[in-house]
C-alpha cells in the first residue's frame, strides 16, 4: 500500500530523496513530464485537455520532522539536534533510524528508580537526551555514524479502530499520496504537481517550486493540525476527525483568498462531501510562499485533520482520506471547465 | 529455540502484573523440553522442575519475574478516550506518543496523545505532563470502544524488539523476561553438566507491584537456596558508577543484607573458576527483587540475586546485551552444579 511506503520512508526535511524516489517510481508512466529540481523539489506535469490554458499547481511537501546527528559521545552514544519543530517531551523512550542504512537506534531515560521525587516534573531538554545504538565506545559507533545523518522515527504503518490509520509523517505523506492518487486517476486534467522539500524548516521547497510552474491557481494538500480532547470546546478544536477535509481560512503564512474558498466550499456542497473549516491561525503551510509567488496566484489549502503531528505518529481517518480525494478532483473537474 | 528467539517472543509479548496468563503457553513450551516437570500454582506461577541425582536433598529455586510494567484503564470519556493508570513504576515523562495495546475483549491498539507544538504557548514544553491528564486515542468512539474495552483492562506499551549493534537488543520488557530467558539458558546448561540439586526454575507474577509471586512459590518448594534473577541498573552518562553497572560486562552479584554471605562467596568462586565477569552490586538493605520475598519465607531461605544490567530501566526501549544474559545463564548452571552432598549445612554457616 503506498501511503504505508510513504510513511515508513525516511524524508527528514533536507533528506527526502527516499520519498522522492518512491514517488517517482509510483508516477512512472502516469504523468508527461517528471524532473527533480536543483533544490529537490519534485516537479511533475499530467497534460490534460486544458481548454482554458491555465495552470494549475497542486503541492505537497515530502519532508518530515525528525532528528540530525550533532555528536558522537565518549561511550558511543549519539548527540542530536531537533529538524522542525518537535515537543522535546515526545522523544522520550521512543526507537529510531539513523542514516541511509537506517541503523536502529533508541531514545532512553533514567530509571524512575534512582531519580528523585521532583525529577518527574521536570521536562527533559533535547541536550540531556541521547540516542543508545548499542556500540561500545565512540570508534564504534563512528564506523556505523556520521555528523550530520539524519534520524528518523521508526513507527510501523497500522491501521486502528474505526477506520483510523496511524502512522509517522503523516504530515505530509497523506498529501503526497493524494497527490499522487490524482496524477495515477483517469481524470483529464492538466496538472502540475509539486512535490516540495522542506517545508518543515521555513517553506524553503514551495516558493521555487511555484516560480517554476507559474500557476493561475494553487491547491496546497496538507495534513494538519486536529486535537479535540473531552476537555476543549468545538471552537478550540482546529478540525475534528472524520468530519471531511479542512479548508484554510487563516494561518501564519497566508490568508487564503475568499473567493476561491467560498467556491471550494461550494463544490463541496454540490457534491454532498463533508467538510470543515481550519479553525486556528496556528501553523503554514508552502500556500505561505505560493500565493505570493510571482505576481501571485489565489491559493486554497485543503487538509486531511491529524492527529498528534510533529510527533512520532499520527492518526488520520481513511473516510477523512478519501473525502480529500473526492473534493480536489472535484475542484480540478470545475478548474478544467473553466469554472473557477 | 535460541533464547535471543525466546527473549523476543517473550518481550514482546503481554503480561503487566496481575495479567501475566498471556504469556503462560509461550514459557511452557520453552520450559518443558528441558526440565522434568511443570506446574502453575494457584497465583499463576510457573515451576519447573529439573531433578539432580540427590533425589531432592538439595533444591535450588531461581527465579525470575515474568510480569511487566503497564497501565489499567481507568475510564472512557465522552469523546471515546481512555484515562489510564499506572501498573508498577513508570515515570510519566517516558510515555507521551507511546503506542499502546489495550487488552480488552480484544486487542486494541491505542496512542497516548500529545498536543501538537503548534497549539502550545513557548512555557508548555517546560512543564512535564501528569499521567492523569493524558488521554489514550483508539479511533473507536465511546459507544463503539464501550463494546470492547473496559474499566480494569489492561494496557502494555506496543513496542517490538530492536536489534541494535553488537549483541545488545532493545524491547518493553527486558524487565524481567530477560531473566526468564537467562533461565531457560541455564536448564539447557545444565543438560550438559552433572548436578547434585534440583533445582526449579520459577516465573514469577506480579514482582513488580507485591512480590507475591515469590512469597508463594518459595513457600511451595521450601528451598534450601533461593536466587533472583533479576535486571540491574546499566551504566548510562547520567548515572554514578556507585549505583549502576556496565553493559556486556557480566551480571551484578548483590552483596548486602539480603544475601546470604557464604552462598555468595561460593557464587563469586565459581565465577572466578569459570572465568564469568561479574559485577558487584551493592545494596544494604532489601532488594526490590524476588530474593526480598525469599529471604523472609516460612522461617527463612538464604537468597542471591543476580543482575542483568539494563539501560533504561522501566522505559519502554529497555536495553540489554544478550551475552550478559548467557554470562547469567552460565554462572547459574555452573554454581547449581558447585553444590555437593553434605555440604550444606558449612555453605550456610555464618
Amino acid at each position: 500500500m503506498l501511503l504505508k511506503r510513504l510513511t515508513e520512508a525516511s524524508g527528514v526535511s533536507g533528506n527526502e530523496k527516499e520519498v522522492r524516489d518512491l514517488i517517482m517510481s509510483s508516477l512512472e508512466g502516469y504523468v508527461d513530464e517528471l524532473k527533480t529540481d536543483r533544490i529537490g523539489n519534485l516537479i511533475v506535469h499530467k497534460k490534460g485537455s486544458n481548454p482554458s490554458g491555465k495552470r494549475l499547481m497542486i503541492a505537497a511537501h515530502m519532508d518530515e520532522v525528525g532528528l540530525l546527528v550533532k555528536d558522537i559521545d565518549s561511550s558511543g552514544l549519539l548527540k542530536f539536534m531537533p529538524v522542525g519543530g518537535i515537543d522535546k517531551r515526545v522523544l522520550v523512550s521512543k526507537a529510531v533510524t539513523i542514516g541511509e542504512k537506517k541503523l536502529p537506534g533508541v531514545i532512553g531515560a533514567k530509571p524512575i528508580h534512582l531519580q528523585k521525587r521532583d525529577e518527574w516534573s521536570k521536562v527533559l531538554d533535547i541536550d540531556d537526551l541521547y540516542i543508545d545504538i548499542g556500540a561500545t565506545s565512540k570508534e564504534e559507533a563512528e564506523r556505523q555514524v556520521s555528523i550530520g545523518d539524519y534520524v528518523a522515527f521508526d513507527t510501523p504503518y497500522s491501521e486502528m479502530g474505526n477506520g483510523t490509520i496511524k502512522a509517522k509523517s503523516l504530515d505530509d505523506r497523506v498529501g503526497c499520496s493524494i497527490l499522487i492518487d490524482i496524477l495515477k486517476s483517469d481524470i483529464d486534467a492538466d496538472i502540475y504537481g509539486a512535490f516540495t522539500v522542506m517545508e518543515e524548516v521555513g517553506l524553503v521547497g514551495a516558493g521555487p517550486a511555484a516560480y517554476q510552474i507559474k500557476p493561475h491557481m494553487a491547491i496546497v494538500l496538507e495534513g494538519t493540525l486536529c486535537y479535540e480532547i473531552d476537555e476543549l470546546d468545538s471552537h478550540q478544536m482546529p478540525t475534528m476527525l472524520g468530519k471531511g477535509p479542512a479548508i484554510s481560512l487563516i494561518d501564519r503564512t497566508t490568508v487564503y483568498d475568499r473567493n476561491l474558498r467560498e467556491q471550494v466550499v461550494k463544490i463541496a456542497q454540490e457534491n454532498k462531501i463533508p467538510y470543515q473549516f481550519r479553525k486556528t491561525s496556528m501553523g503554514g503551510n508552502d500556500s505561505g510562499r505560493i500565493h505570493i509567488s510571482g505576481t501571485g496566484c489565489a491559493t486554497t489549502g485543503i487538509s486531511v485533520p491529524t492527529r498528534y503531528i510533529h510527533s512520532p505518529l499520527s492518526l488520520i481517518s481513511k473516510s477523512d482520506y478519501d473525502n480529500t480525494y473526492r473534493l480536489v478532483e472535484a475542484i480540478i473537474r470545475e478548474f478544467e471547465k473553466g469554472a473557477i | 529455540m535460541e533464547t535471543k528467539e525466546l527473549l523476543e517472543i517473550l518481550s514482546n509479548g503481554n503480561g503487566v502484573s496481575g495479567f501475566e496468563f498471556n504469556l503462560k503457553n509461550e514459557i511452557i513450551n520453552a520450559f518443558e523440553k528441558h526440565t522434568d516437570s511443570i506446574q502453575v500454582d494457584k497465583l499463576g506461577n510457573i515451576i519447573a522442575h529439573r531433578k539432580g541425582s540427590g533425589n531432592g536433598d538439595v533444591k535450588i529455586l531461581m527465579a525470575a519475574h515474568m510480569d511487566e510494567i503497564g497501565f489499567m484503564v481507568k475510564d472512557i470519556d465522552k469523546k471515546g478516550f481512555i484515562h489510564f493508570t499506572n501498573i508498577g513504576g513508570i515515570d510519566p515523562r517516558t510515555i507521551l506518543a507511546q503506542e499502546v495495546v489495550i487488552h480488552g475483549k480484544e486487542e486494541v491498539l491505542g496512542v497516548i496523545g500529545s498536543k501538537p507544538p503548534h497549539l502550545q504557548e513557548q512555557s508548555e514544553q517546560e512543564k512535564s505532563i501528569k499521567m492523569e491528564d493524558m488521554i489514550i486515542d483508539t479511533g473507536f468512539n465511546k459507544d463503539e470502544l464501550s463494546q470492547l474495552v473496559s474499566i480494569g483492562d489492561s494496557i502494555t506499551a506496543n513496542r517490538k524488539l530492536v536489534t541494535l549493534m553488537n549483541s545488545r537488543v532493545s524491547g518493553k520488557a527486558m524487565d524481567d523476561r530477560a531473566g526468564v530467558a537467562a533461565l531457560y539458558e541455564t536448564m539447557k546448561e545444565l543438560e550438559k553438566i552433572n548436578h547434585y540439586a534440583d533445582v526449579y526454575f520459577v516465573a514469577t507474577i506480579q514482582e513488580e507491584i507485591t512480590m507475591s509471586g515469590a512469597l508463594t512459590a518459595t513457600y511451595g518448594i521450601n528451598p534450601d537456596i533461593g536466587i533472583a534473577v533479576d535486571v540491574g541498573f546499566g551504566r548510562t552518562p547520567e548515572l554514578n558508577n556507585s549505583n549502576s553497572i556496565e553493559m556486556g560486562k557480566g551480571p551484578g552479584v548483590t552483596l548486602g543484607g539480603n544475601i546470604h554471605p557464604g552462598l555468595r562467596k561460593r557464587l563469586v568462586t565459581v565465577a572466578n573458576d569459570y572465568n564469568i565477569p561479574i559485577q558487584t552490586d551493592v545494596r544494604p538493605g532489601p532488594t526490590g527483587t524476588d530474593a526480598r520475598a525469599m529471604q523472609i519465607t516460612r522461617e527463612g531461605i538464604p537468597a542471591l540475586v543476580l543482575s542483568i544490567p539494563l539501560r533504561y530501566m522501566h522505559t519502554s526501549v529497555e536495553v540489554l546485551d544478550l551475552k550478559d544474559v548467557s554470562q547469567t545463564a552460565k554462572l547459574l548452571a555452573f554454581f547449581s552444579a558447585s553444590i555437593k552432598e553434605d555440604e550444606m549445612e558449612g555453605l550456610l554457616c555464618f
